[in-house]
Formats: structure tokens, sequence, C-alpha cells
């Protein structure tokens, strides 16, 4: 047993334990965010969302289905099989099916068109947890990690898209439900948080490109990558609102909208959250 | 079993850098699920890296350590092109070897 | 009034034009796509949820709702207030506590015999130590002791729990009484969370 080593992995673990207890006076908010900014730094190196782009990039390469096909002639809109830098331009209308698209429904209609998975197959376990992990998420992890560094450019030029991005609008402002919950109830104000996590404001064009650039991400809380539309899925339900079926619109159009109002930013996903 | 480990392994100077991300659920056997039902234990118990068939770290990992653990160290003695290999065994006596060349 | 209204007044992110298509047009399309999108689980059916009511209607625009909507709210929702059956407001302020801290209820994964909380430390600083607390609403902290428990004081605060838009109309705030959310006897013991000046929000 090498001494040094465990040392230095138990320093390694009792900083991240410590960096985790709250400490502070009625002014936690700086305090919380600078410590939870180091424990971040801390792991930056670490990410396990990398275990998931490599397992995507394997499916990716890998015959599959009924057809026995890889997902090598697969368009993600720049192109047959071009991965790089297709994420940043997502959602966007596929003339092939008349329709806009995330880059979710375009891997369903992949896997079913090209691999002639059935359209359950294809949405079989978008959310993976401990021990049954997603192969949707890995593919996911893969693409959106080949837009790493690039500027997130939605265009929203054709006419479909432009309804889709009013329909995103629209619904972020939607009040509904038992706790008359919006998208705007959290993500409109100034420097608010709900409970110690801070909440980006939409309407602040550095927060929304920080935030939509950092989707989707490895979550320690999930122990899983997640990608957008477990995002808003998971909004949804806090909201009170019924369950988003997966592959559907509404998540798609909400994402175009956060999209478009991320335009500019630096893609910087696959990331690390709580 | 499952997802391979990321094994990275740089030579600076002197020491070899191995950075290891391991892909486990690290269950510690107290957690519940959402029926209320205790999520059995499913661990990392020891976890060695060997360069070259030597063994260079040794740890006990353990139920206190959480999902999918990153490890990093350094030693010394290593060259570019040698064979870094890294194995774990789990509390249900589970294994898996992966390994990587230093570059 | 309070800045809720304001933020809605963030128009200025609106980036474009609105497409050549009529107003009903939008409203279908719209109304299909929160239907092919969502549905029903649990304890939330996606009927009740895609019928907004008034208030909700008129509170769901990027802009600010309208003075006359405005005062409409107000009047409406004021007349939902229903006081205490016995004329007691103030109920256990250990019971308020563990009512402020939970986030649960209403969700598609609560069951049906789940017990609602108020989630207030979601938005709101309440007790002196509990420094896992939001910021979306102001802070309540020594609420009990600043503000004096005067009858009118007693009867405003019960109101804005039972439902904050008769106060703020398009608050933020969930209406905890007039929707069922939250019952008499919970909403007393928040009272009492906020009031009794054993509370550990009035030390």
């Amino acid at each position: 047993m090498t001494i040094m080593n465990i040392k230095r992995l138990l320093i390694f673990f009792a900083s991240v334990l410590s960096m985790c207890t709250l400490t502070s006076s009625v002014s936690a908010q700086d305090n919380t965010s600078e410590e939870i900014e180091k424990y971040r730094e801390l792991l930056a190196d670490g990410n396990p969302a990398e275990l998931w782009e490599l397992t995507g990039e394997e499916l990716w390469y890998r015959e599959a289905g009924p057809k026995n096909k890889t997902l090598e002639t697969c368009d993600l809109g720049k192109g047959p099989g071009i991965v790089e830098g297709a994420y940043v331009e997502m959602p966007r209308y596929f003339s092939d099916v008349d329709k806009v698209m995330d880059l979710e429904q375009r891997l369903i209609y992949c896997r079913m068109m090209i691999q002639g998975l059935s359209r359950e197959q294809a949405t079989e376990r978008p959310f993976g947890s401990a021990g049954n992990s997603s192969d949707i998420e890995a593919l996911v992890a893969y693409v959106t990690g080949q837009s790493r560094g690039m500027k997130i450019a939605v265009a929203v030029s054709h006419e479909k898209e432009k309804r889709m991005y009013e329909m995103g609008k629209r619904f972020f402002y939607f009040r509904a439900g038992s706790h008359d919950f919006g998208c705007v109830t959290c993500h409109s104000g100034e420097n608010k948080r709900i409970r110690l996590q801070e909440l980006p404001n939409f309407m602040n064009v550095e927060q929304a490109r920080k935030s939509y650039g950092s989707w989707p991400a490895y979550r320690v809380s999930q122990g899983e990558v997640r990608s957008m539309q477990h995002r808003l899925y998971d909004c949804l339900r806090q909201q009170r609102c019924p369950e988003a079926i997966y592959g559907t619109d509404l998540v798609t159009a909400i994402s175009l909208y956060l999209a478009k109002n991320a335009n500019g930013g630096t893609y910087d996903a696959p990331a690390m959250k709580r | 079993m499952g997802m391979p480990m990321l094994i990275r392994a740089k030579q600076k100077g002197e020491n070899t850098e191995v950075k290891v991300l391991v892909k486990h659920d690290m269950e510690t056997g107290r957690r519940k699920d959402e029926a209320g039902n205790i999520v059995p234990a499913h661990f990392i118990k020891t976890i060695s890296a060997s360069c070259e068939g030597k063994i260079i770290f040794e740890g006990e990992l353990g139920p206190a350590v959480s999902k999918d653990p990153f490890l990093s160290f350094s030693f010394k003695n290593g060259k570019k092109g040698d064979k870094v290999s890294i194995t774990w065994v789990d509390n249900k006596d589970d294994s898996r070897t992966d390994e990587t060349k230093i570059r | 009034m309070k800045k809720i209204i304001v933020s809605l007044g963030f128009c200025a992110a609106s980036f474009f034009a609105v497409a050549l298509v009529s107003a009903d047009q939008t409203d279908k399309e719209f109304e299909e796509m929160l239907e092919s999108s969502l549905r029903s689980k649990g304890i939330v059916k996606a009927e009740e949820v895609l019928a907004q009511d008034d208030v909700q209607k008129k509170c769901s625009t990027s802009g600010v709702a309208s003075a006359e909507d405005m005062k409409a709210i107000l009047d409406s929702q004021l007349a939902t207030i229903v006081y205490p059956s016995d004329g007691k407001y103030l109920g256990d302020w250990k019971a308020g506590e563990k009512i402020a801290q939970s986030g649960k209820g209403r969700r598609f994964n609560d069951k049906p015999d789940t017990v609602n909380g108020g989630n207030c430390y979601a938005c709101h600083q309440i007790s002196k130590d509990e420094l896992a607390y939001g910021t979306i609403g102001p802070s309540l902290y020594q609420y009990g002791k600043i503000r004096g428990n005067s009858e009118e004081m007693i009867k405003y605060t019960w109101a804005k729990i039972f439902n904050a838009q008769a106060f703020v109309p398009c608050s933020y705030m969930p209406r905890y009484g007039h929707k069922g959310i939250l019952s008499e006897q919970q909403i007393k013991d928040l009272m009492a969370l906020l009031f009794d000046p054993e509370s550990p929000t009035n030390k």
C-alpha cells in the first residue's frame, strides 16, 4: 500500500467534503457560490461525462438494429455523418421530415430510418439510472461533445423554425397548473436562487448563454449525464405539469427558444453540475 | 463488466501522471429506492494500478466513495510507451481491468 | 406593486416579428402542441393543467398585464379568501417549520396520499438557522417581530398565504388556500411560524 497516494486520495476527498459544508452567515449566497466554484474546478478534470462520450462514439459507429447499420449516414443538419458542429445549430428544420427537430428527435429518426428500430425501441430508456444506463444519453453526450468550444448558432430562418420559436417563447410565459408556475416564475429575475441553487435569468443574454451552453451535463446528484430533454422534463415535473412525452415537440420548442437566446455563446458541454 | 475505464497516462519529466475515470454505481447499501426498498450495496473494494507488470498504486475505496470515481496519481520510473493497467474488484467479486500506454 | 410585474416587462427579449398567421391559428397550434406533448401521470391530469383559469390566462404574457386585468385579478382573488372557521389564526410553529421545509405535493411523482408542503424555503428566508433558503421572494426573517400581531396584520398575512394574488396580480407565489394546496390547519401552522414569539423566525 503506497501511503503517499492513499493520503493524497483522502486529502482529495476530504477537501471535497469540506467544500460541501455550508458554514456561513445570513449572506450565504456569495460565499457558497465561491465554494461551489472551487469544488467544480477541482472536479473539472475528472468529468465522468467523458465516459458517456466515449460510449456514445462507440454506439455511433456500431452496427445495430434489424438493418445492421451504423449511424454514420445520419444527417444532423450539416450533411450525412457530419457530427462536428452539428449540435450548436440545433434544433433546426429538416426537409426530409418537413419539421423542426432537436438532437434527440433526430437521433430517434436516424435510429428508426437507418438502423430499422421501431419507435418504441428507438425511444427506450431515454434517462438512465444506476445499473441501467441509457444509450440515448451516451449518443447525446458524444454528439454534443463534438460541438465543444463552438459558437451556439441556431438559424431560426425557416418558417417552421420561427413558429417553433414563438411556441417556445409562449410556453416560457405560460402560467398553469396547481401552483401557477411558468418558466418565468424562476427564470426571469436577476440574482435569484431557489434554496441554494442559483437560477439563470433567461432574460439576460450572458446567463442564457452560459446556461444553455452547459447542457448536457453529468449531474452529480443523479450520477448520470442528463440532456436538455431531461432537464426540461424535470423542470416541468417540478412546475406541477403533466409528463412531457419523450421526443415530442414542447421540449423542442422550449429548447429552440432557449438556444436562440443563447446564440453567440460558446458551447461548453458536456459539463458537470450538481 | 460495463463501461470501460477511461485511463490517461502522461509522461511529464520524471513523473508519469495517471488519471482514471471509473464507471461504477458505488452503492452504499443504505440508500432506498422510490418504492422504499434498500438498494443493495455494490461498490469497488480495491483498485490497483501496475506499470509493465509492477504494482505502482493500490487503494481501498469502499462505500464512502461516490459514484463514478475519479482517481489521479503519479509515479516515477515510467516512460513513454509503457503499459499502465488498472484493475478493480468490487463487493460482488466482479472485477475489471483496462489498460493504456503512457504518452 | 411588487416587481413581479416589472419582471414581466422584460419584453426587450423579444427577438422576432411574429409569423404571418392569425392569433386563432397560433392559439390552436399552441394547444395542439401541448396536447400532443404532455400526458397525465400519477395525480397530475393533463386536461386540468392545460385548462388555464382566468387569472393564469391574464398572467401568461411576456408583457405586463393591462391595468384593467390587474384590477380584475385583485378583485376576484380577494373574493376567494376564506378565513378560519373558528376564528383562530395561529397553530403550531413546529408543524409550520416542517410545512415550510417540505416541497412535496401535486407533482406527478407524488402519491395521492402525500401531504403537501408549502416549500416556503424554496423562495424565502424564514427562520434564523435555516441557511438553505431561496431569494425569489422577500425575506420573512423576524416577520412577526417586525410587523407585530395586530388583527389587521394577522388577517393580511392569512389572506396573503391563502391567495397571494389578492395583493399582487400575477404573483409568483402559489395560491395555497384557494388552490387547496394547503389545508386550513397547515396555514395556521405557517402563521404560527411567522407570528409566534417562540418561533425561530422571531428569535
